[in-house]
């Protein structure tokens, strides 16, 4: 890719210790975020996607939690290895986040105005004055009507969707260059989602800033990432371009998503779901995590772990189907499989 | 999808239900300063072993209407009938019948469930309420249930939290299915879940009601999956029903401005497929006060003067059973599609 590598993720490993064991949220991941790219992190719940965000914020709670292996390389630097105070100037200022939950995430006791303002006096230094017109400003630009007298309302005074408008308000206000979107929309209904989406992408273009986009909703997915990293239970299995992840997907888990979900443009009498249920953390098979759910699980998918194979230019697939482990035939059924999971199939 | 005979006859039919919620302000002696009207003059019907989709955003009063049809709210007004017997009219006794007839699902398998009760008590409790089995009948009988959902008789004697949400869930559609229902509300039963989870529920409560012959109201926010799963879909706005109409019809030709902004705003998993989307403006306005004349005018693209005083009722223009709430959209889209009109209503 042409862009410069903004943040890059490499072999990222997130462990919990608890009383029950070892719970691996993220076991592996490696990424690369190109500027002004948006990235999708897709996969259900518990897949290591949140964490995964938590760590490169440095916000993983020790203990229990612990990033024991891997390297968070932000234009050159590793945050991992960075002293506390040299984060903060990076968290919130260079790499902002927002959250799920608009309601939780914004402090009840100040005003927006209050909230906004002193994130730009900490990591910009303005005075007061200036910090708070830049409030309104930002408030102004994430289209909350009249702003100027807004900014002295409280959060519970703002709708759900107004909530997280004024969250991307706060993320934005000092300019950064990775915007970290943990589920921003799950909250929220589905005509505010789009009014939310919509205001993501006039933004990331107005302040050229590349977005990692969190969620379990493949249909946000489609529409806002340039690529995408598919999680299953700690460890990416895919990585491609939104089109091949949509249009020539090569992971059986990632064929379960899409043959999961009913589709609005489309008949379908049964959906075919992904039988079973996702493994524990703690007691992860060994082998490939998906293996017990895969319906094209070969012997050797029980023994090792796959390694990611590449599918293409910038497509990879951690599944033995792609290795020479399984035979021509095997791989053509299972590109076949692919193809009929794919939205190309699929709308016959 | 289900299949319904078209001479299936009517089993519940809801008219002109409301249901307001005061608000009273006052430490000791309380005055009712205003009310949050959730549910405001609702009116559908279901047919047997049919699927109808409420689909709304929150606080629409969807979850609402499915309570108060259950008597689990007592209504404000309107009635409501199941197999001709006004529900609202039930005593104690009758009402008890009632509830082996129609029975609910919540929407999250988490805090629906006892945490105290083992799985055999809580899929056995309205067995014995009811008076339908006791002892090794009961216990029978829950074991069959466990097996109908897809879960194994011997975990009788666990606890909820040792199931995962998609298999608590399949224990809630145990419970509802102990007393032989007849109708399901089936409240929100798949947003809590995962979507490889949610596919694998969806595909189980299809294959009960082939089975047993369920009628469901399908009560949730997903527009896909209520498409999925429904044979009608009933679109509702603050309080009312905007728009009903058979699945098909409502997604190829929807005729009120909310639905039509509804599914152009639904994201669609194909990133080759870019369609013009709706962005309404705005947020939902208070069910407290609510605009006058047509509720939808305030964000609606194509308002006019007498949106502003005229209250649209639900009308089927065509005579085909779509029902549309607007007196505006209908013949807009008219224009561009030969069909047969009928006089708007004035």
């Amino acid at each position: 890719m042409a862009e410069e590598t903004l943040l890059s993720v490499q072999n990222l490993k997130t462990y919990f210790y608890t009383d029950e064991g070892v719970v691996r949220a993220v076991d592996g991941l490696t990424y690369e975020l190109h500027e002004g790219e948006t990235l999708g992190i897709v996969g259900e719940s518990g897949c290591g996607k949140s964490v995964h965000a938590l760590s490169v914020m440095r916000l993983i709670p020790t203990p229990p939690g612990k990033v024991v292996e891997g390297e968070i390389l932000f234009s050159g630097t590793n945050l991992l290895k960075l002293p506390e105070e040299e984060m903060r100037k990076i968290r919130g200022n260079r790499i902002a986040m927002i959250f799920q939950e608009p309601m939780t995430s914004l402090n009840p006791v100040l005003t927006i105005g209050e909230q906004i303002a002193e994130a730009v006096m900490l990591h910009q230094g303005l005075a007061k004055k200036e910090a708070y017109d830049r409030a309104v400003e930002m408030l102004e630009k994430v289209k909350i009507p009249l702003a100027r007298e807004r900014v002295r309302d409280y959060p519970h005074q703002f709708s759900g969707g107004m909530r997280q408008r004024v969250m991307i308000a706060m993320a934005l206000s000092c300019n950064p260059s990775i915007l970290m979107a943990d589920e921003p929309t799950t909250a929220l209904d589905v005509t505010i989602q789009a009014q939310i989406l919509d205001l993501m992408r006039d933004l990331q273009q107005e302040f050229h800033m590349a977005i990692i986009l969190i969620t379990h909703n493949l249909g946000v997915v489609a529409e806002m990432a340039d690529n995408v990293v598919v999680m299953y239970a700690g460890r990416p299995v895919e990585h491609a371009s939104v089109h091949d992840t949509f249009r020539d997907p090569r992971h059986p888990y990632t064929w379960g998503l899409l043959h999961s979900i009913p589709k609005l443009y489309e008949r379908k009498e049964r959906l075919i779901p992904i039988e079973g249920q996702p493994p524990s953390l703690i007691d992860l098979p060994p082998g490939c995590t998906f293996a017990p759910r895969c319906p094209f699980a070969m012997e050797i998918c029980v023994k090792a772990d796959p390694p990611e194979y590449p599918i293409a230019s910038d497509h990879y697939a951690r599944c033995y189907l792609h290795s020479e482990h399984a035979t021509d035939e095997e791989r053509k059924a299972a590109v076949a499989a692919g193809l009929a999971a794919s939205t190309l199939g699929r709308r016959v | 999808m289900s299949t319904v005979s078209p001479n299936s006859e009517t089993i519940l039919e809801v008219k002109n239900l409301v249901k307001h919620f005061p608000i009273t302000k006052g430490f000791i002696v309380q005055r009712q300063v205003g009310a949050v009207k959730a549910v405001d003059d609702v009116s559908f019907n279901i047919l047997r072993g049919e699927t109808l989709g409420l689909v709304g955003e929150s606080g629409c009063g969807k979850t609402t209407t499915g309570r108060v049809i259950l008597r689990l709210m007592e209504p404000t007004s309107g009635a409501a009938s199941f197999e001709g017997k006004n529900i609202f009219k039930l005593n104690k006794e009758e009402l008890r019948r009632l509830r082996r007839d129609m029975q609910i699902i919540f929407q999250d398998p988490y805090s629906s469930l006892n945490p105290r009760m083992t799985v055999g008590d809580i899929i056995g409790e309205p067995l014995e309420i009811h008076n339908l089995a006791r002892g090794k009948e009961k216990l029978r009988r829950v074991q069959e249930l466990l097996e109908v959902v897809g879960l194994s008789p011997y975990h009788t004697n666990r606890y909820p939290h040792e199931f995962s949400g998609g298999q608590r869930q399949r224990i809630g559609i145990a419970r509802a299915l102990a007393v032989n229902p007849k109708l399901i509300i089936c409240d929100e039963p798949v947003s809590a879940l995962d979507v490889s989870i949610q596919a694998q529920v969806l595909n189980l409560l299809e294959e009960l009601q082939k089975e047993f012959g369920l009628t469901y109201l399908f009560i949730a926010h997903d527009l896909s999956v209520v498409k999925h799963i429904s044979d009608r879909i009933a679109v509702m706005y603050l309080g009312r029903i905007v728009e009903v109409a058979t699945a098909e019809q409502l997604f190829e030709n929807p005729q009120h401005p909310y639905t039509e902004a509804l599914l152009s705003a639904v994201p669609i998993p194909d990133p080759g497929m870019r369609r013009e989307r709706i962005i309404l403006p705005g947020d939902v306005p208070s069910p407290v006060n609510p605009p006058k004349g047509c509720r939808f005018h305030t964000r609606c693209l194509y308002a006019q003067e007498s949106c502003r005083t005229n209250d649209p009722a639900l009308t089927d223009y065509w005579g085909n059973g779509h029902e549309v709430a607007c007196p505006i959209l209908p013949f807009k889209h008219q224009r561009s599609k030969a069909a047969v009109l009928k006089q708007p209503a004035s």
